[in-house]
């Protein structure tokens, strides 16, 4: 850096080549605008469409029965067998489920939580507060799954150590596990949109609820939910598509229990085919939950 | 923690690669799916004519405790002698099971793997491995005759690969939670075990269900099933029912090795399949835990060290296969991992002198009992030719749908 010429001092011979660049786009607008959105189109279609598409494509694939290597004939089996097995639906069910149950639980623990950063904490505070609540994101999401490991961990876990006195046992490896471990790992991404819709909110509009005599519950579910209800669906669509992928977790705290990422782990290696056809049910999953946050408006907000 | 954060994070990895693979499924190639069952010739790939110099580097993908390098244990090192004597840095990636194995070998990515019977085959029949020159292999005359030439390592008598060891899928038990102490699968398999719950079993779809066959074939003799990996439709739907009957009692399906042992040791899991090498390492912490061949006979594997049809290194990756079947070398593994060396020359080397009587190393009669992994085929294994038998694929699918 301290190589540079002083500003002005380095004066070229002719028109710089940027100078001639710029004066030769400033007449073409689309030849900009092109330029601007080449690098992002590129990247959306070639790695990630193609991806998508590739595993799509692969679903319609059959494999020699005998290696399992894929064959490139094209057969419905590997969708009709996901469709017609019982355990796909149930599996499916039950990822749903863990993924909406992780989406309620950060919801209810982000909301009080942001409200306090956003409203009631000092302002000076707040980055503070961002900070603490970003600092888990430093440490690796390996750790803190295995962290979650000791927690719960049946007999000897911190969970079932401190229920003990009650006479209650703790979660153990299970489902309980999971959604206890996912909520943990995805609530920053739920406590900042909901600040940051927080933060916009006028502090005005709260005094003026309870100006006209509305308790602090009324302004709540009337004036404070409904402005935060964008952000609130912004971070759910981070806690249930994360979670709807989440493989890893399970696998460690989640004894036997199999959702519908483990399948396709389970299965990539073994039936390439097979376990991209478990793969699009996610993809159409979340598409669905898409479109109906779509429907709600909420995106139109943000 | 160090090591089972390797291995998850392998695994992770492992994930990642599906789209990635799945924008390459045209390397499927090699393999010449033919009609009616019957399987055409693996794809005619040349075996290496000379051994050179090595190049400097050997990537090896192998099961845990085949290739330690001091990181495990610090006095279990047969890796740095091995670079220090043929200058080639070995690069060693573990693996869980029979199918990760087989996804990875066949792009030169690695140049040696210790296949086990459940993926040797296919990898053979699918052009991911050349066969090997035995006259290069310098232990391979000191392997037993019952070893060789196996369905597992060599089609045509064409041979694929160096034997390097085998061994049963044992039975692990706590010894202070599960009294008295077990000699039979039933406290595996029994609806009414008192371990419900605690139970574990392999995730794998050729082992899982061949152990329920295992155990049928003592306990239901009417099914009459001759060879766990040749079921028909009848005898495979029993085995797939009495796994669904077992499934509640599970506490866990294991993958990878050191899950396993971590769960032996907190109590998480009391009972179930295991491989000794989990218990060795449970027991050097202090777990009480021991293991026992039940009284029904078990699955078992027996293990090749196969070079990939791509391999960038075959110098090295001979080298490595006759340093891993040296007999101080295969002394070493045979104890820290527990199982039967392939060259029993080495059965002199082991520190315990009855290792080799304890599992029964040089015991053709007891090596004829197990029922080592094998890849199930439409052709019955047995010789039966009144019926179809379900391949592999069906195992698998079968496999992924009880565990959904």
């Amino acid at each position: 850096m301290t190589a540079l010429p002083p500003a002005g001092t380095s004066v070229a011979p002719g028109v710089p080549a940027g100078r001639r660049l710029s004066a030769w786009l400033s007449g073409r607008p689309r030849v900009r605008l092109a330029a601007l959105l080449a690098p992002p189109a590129i990247w959306l279609t070639l790695v990630y469409l193609a991806a998508l598409l590739a595993l799509l494509t692969t679903a319609f694939f059959s494999v020699d029965e005998f290696t399992n290597a894929v064959t490139r004939t094209l057969t419905l089996s590997n969708v009709r067998d996901v469709v017609s097995d019982p355990a796909y639906l149930r599996a499916s069910a039950r990822t749903v489920g863990v993924a909406a149950a992780v989406t309620a639980l950060c919801t209810v623990i982000a909301i009080p939580m942001a409200f306090f950063m956003a409203k009631v904490a000092p302002a000076r505070s707040r980055g503070l507060l961002v900070a603490l609540v970003l600092t888990p994101l430093w440490a690796s999401y390996l750790v803190k799954v295995y962290a979650w490991q000791a927690m719960v961990q049946p007999g000897s876990g911190v969970i079932a150590w401190v229920l003990r006195p009650l006479g209650v046992d703790g979660p153990g490896y299970g489902l309980m596990a999971v959604v206890l471990t996912l909520t943990y790992l995805w609530l920053p991404y739920m406590v900042l949109p909901v600040y940051a819709g927080l933060e916009r909110l006028p502090d005005s509009l709260v005094d003026a609820s309870a100006d006209l005599g509305a308790g602090p519950w009324r302004t709540f579910r009337n004036v404070v939910l409904p402005l935060a209800y964008p952000s609130i669906v912004a971070g759910s669509v981070f806690t249930f598509s994360l979670s709807l992928g989440d493989y890893i977790t399970v696998q460690i705290v989640g004894g036997k229990a199999q959702l519908l990422a483990n399948i396709v782990f389970a299965n990539y290696a073994a039936n390439l085919p097979f376990a991209a056809a478990i793969a699009i049910i996610p993809v159409l999953i979340t598409v669905a939950y898409l479109a109906v946050v779509r429907r709600t408006g909420a995106l139109d907000n943000l | 923690m160090l090591r089972t954060a390797h291995v998850k994070i392998a695994t992770a990895a492992a994930g990642l690669a599906l789209l990635a693979s799945a924008c390459g499924t045209t390397s499927g190639g090699g393999t010449t799916p033919s009609a009616g069952g019957g399987r055409a010739k693996p794809p005619s790939l040349k075996a290496l004519g000379s051994v050179g110099a090595g190049e400097g580097t050997v990537n090896i993908l192998a099961w845990a405790g085949y290739a330690e390098d001091g990181t495990t244990d610090k006095t279990v090192d047969w890796v740095t002698p091995f670079e220090k004597e043929t200058g080639c840095q070995a690069k060693v990636q573990v693996a869980n099971t029979s199918d990760e194995m087989f996804e990875k070998m066949g792009s030169g990515t690695f140049d040696v793997v210790s296949a086990s019977g459940d993926s040797s085959l296919r990898m053979i029949y699918a052009g991911k491995v050349a066969p090997v020159n035995t006259a290069l292999l310098t232990n391979y005359a000191d392997v037993p005759a019952f070893e060789k030439d196996q369905n597992w390592n060599s089609v045509d008598s064409v041979a694929y690969g160096m034997p390097h060891g085998w061994g049963a899928q044992l039975m692990a038990y706590r010894t202070d939670k599960v009294k008295p102490a077990p000699d039979s699968w039933s406290v595996v398999w029994d609806p009414g075990s008192p371990y419900k719950g605690a139970i574990t079993n392999y995730d794998s779809p050729v082992d899982g269900i061949a152990a329920a066959a295992v155990y049928l074939m003592s306990t239901k003799p009417d099914l009459a099933i001759k060879n766990p990996y040749a079921l028909d439709q009848k005898q495979f739907d029993a085995a797939i029912a009495l796994l669904q009957q077992q499934k509640p009692a599970v506490g866990t399906y294991w993958a990878s090795y050191t899950d396993a042992q971590k769960a032996l040791e907190s109590g998480t899991t009391v009972v179930g399949s295991t491989w000794q090498i989990i218990v060795n390492l449970a027991k050097a912490d202090k777990a009480p835990v021991e293991s026992v061949l039940p009284k029904e006979g078990a699955t078992g594997w027996a293990d090749t060290w196969m070079v990939d049809a791509k391999s960038p290194h075959p110098n090295c990756a001979y080298l490595w296969m006759n340093w891993e079947t040296k007999p101080d070398v295969q002394a070493q593994i045979a104890e820290w991992f527990g199982e039967a060396p392939a060259n029993t020359k080495a059965c002199a080397l082991t520190t315990d002198k009855t290792h080799c009587d304890t599992y029964h190393a040089q015991d053709e009669a007891y090596f004829s009992k197990l029922w080592f992994w094998s890849t199930p085929q439409s052709d019955c294994l047995d010789g039966r030719t009144d019926v179809k038998c379900l391949p592999y694929s069906q195992w698998s699918k079968a496999w992924s749908s009880l565990r959904s």
